[in-house]
């Protein structure tokens, strides 16, 4: 990006900053671009394109950044199967949990849920919630994954309006 | 208590909205509300905790310069500032009357770890966890 976009009015930051909390606060379900939009009060045009600038990756990518940090949160507290694990984060089949899983983190679920049992307690003292976002995935592997996808030709539906 | 801390701000889009914010629906009182010219020092204070002000401050000149203050506007607007904890008693009680009274909540409360625990913004951005206090 050759020139800076212009600074973004705060009070919608605030707006695009209330989609991103409900997701947060149910990554389990579907996030169309539609309903993101009707939380912010923009046209869905608007959305995209003003979420990423504002938070610096596309709505539908940080979503599955949320969904494998809250399956990784899963795995490492409680004893739920994997297969209940994917279908409670959102996931549609365990084969793409698996695959994004291992694409974002780097490793499988078994070998985070069999890793992060025995490191459970180091964060005791901090509150769960911001415990969690500390382990959230990092971001930068998610870009690098889309990449590859892209390079792959199965480019997810918000690509386009990125590039727009 | 003669040493320790006194006063942690928060920066906040209108000054009168945040009063507003957390004295009818947080609960806390006014500690301090005083102007001098475009400059005014608004502290408030949890009831059950005297020796404690929260400040409620307008990213603004004279201050701050007119960039800067824009640019701290942006980043409370998209939840960047730093996590802040309400310890309460009854964390479900609390999440009902506050809801009632229109506050956005982030996280219903969820039970863990032998707690509750509930999430909540301001209206401007400032995210709270509210953690009920163990036993």
């Amino acid at each position: 990006m050759s020139q800076g976009p212009a600074p973004q009015d705060p009070d919608l930051l605030r707006r695009l900053l209330r989609a991103r909390d409900r997701m947060d606060a149910a990554s389990h379900e579907e996030w169309p671009v539609g309903r993101l939009a009707q939380v912010s009060g923009v046209s869905e045009a608007h959305f995209a394109r003003s979420f990423k600038q504002a938070f610096g990756i596309p709505p539908h990518r940080y979503l599955l950044t949320r969904r494998i940090e809250r399956a990784m949160a899963l795995l490492r507290e409680t004893d739920l199967s994997i297969t209940d694990i994917a279908f409670d984060t959102g996931w549609a089949s365990l084969g793409t949990f698996g695959r994004t899983f291992r694409d974002i983190t780097g490793e499988t679920p078994s070998a985070v849920r069999l890793r992060g049992k025995a490191a459970a307690h180091d964060l005791g003292r901090v509150p769960v919630c911001i415990a969690n976002a500390a382990r959230r995935p990092d971001l930068i592997t998610a870009v690098s994954e889309k990449r590859r996808r892209a390079a792959d030709g199965t480019n997810e539906p918000e690509q386009q309006q990125e590039s727009s | 208590m003669k040493q320790g801390i006194d006063v942690v701000g928060l920066y906040v889009r209108d000054q009168d909205e945040a009063l507003a914010f957390y004295v009818e629906k947080v609960g806390f009182r006014v500690h301090t509300d005083v102007k001098n010219g475009d400059y005014r020092w608004l502290t408030v204070q949890h009831p059950d905790q005297p020796s404690f002000q929260l400040g409620l401050f307008a990213p603004a000149p004279p201050v701050l310069d007119a960039a800067t203050a824009q640019a701290v506007r942006a980043l409370v607007a998209k939840g960047a500032m730093p996590p802040l904890v309400l310890k309460v008693d009854d964390c479900r009680a609390a999440w009902e009357r506050m809801r009632a009274l229109g506050v956005e909540f982030t996280q219903e409360p969820v039970e863990r770890f032998g707690t509750v625990d509930a999430g909540f913004r301001d209206p401007s951005g400032n995210g709270w966890k509210m953690i009920q206090a163990r036993g």
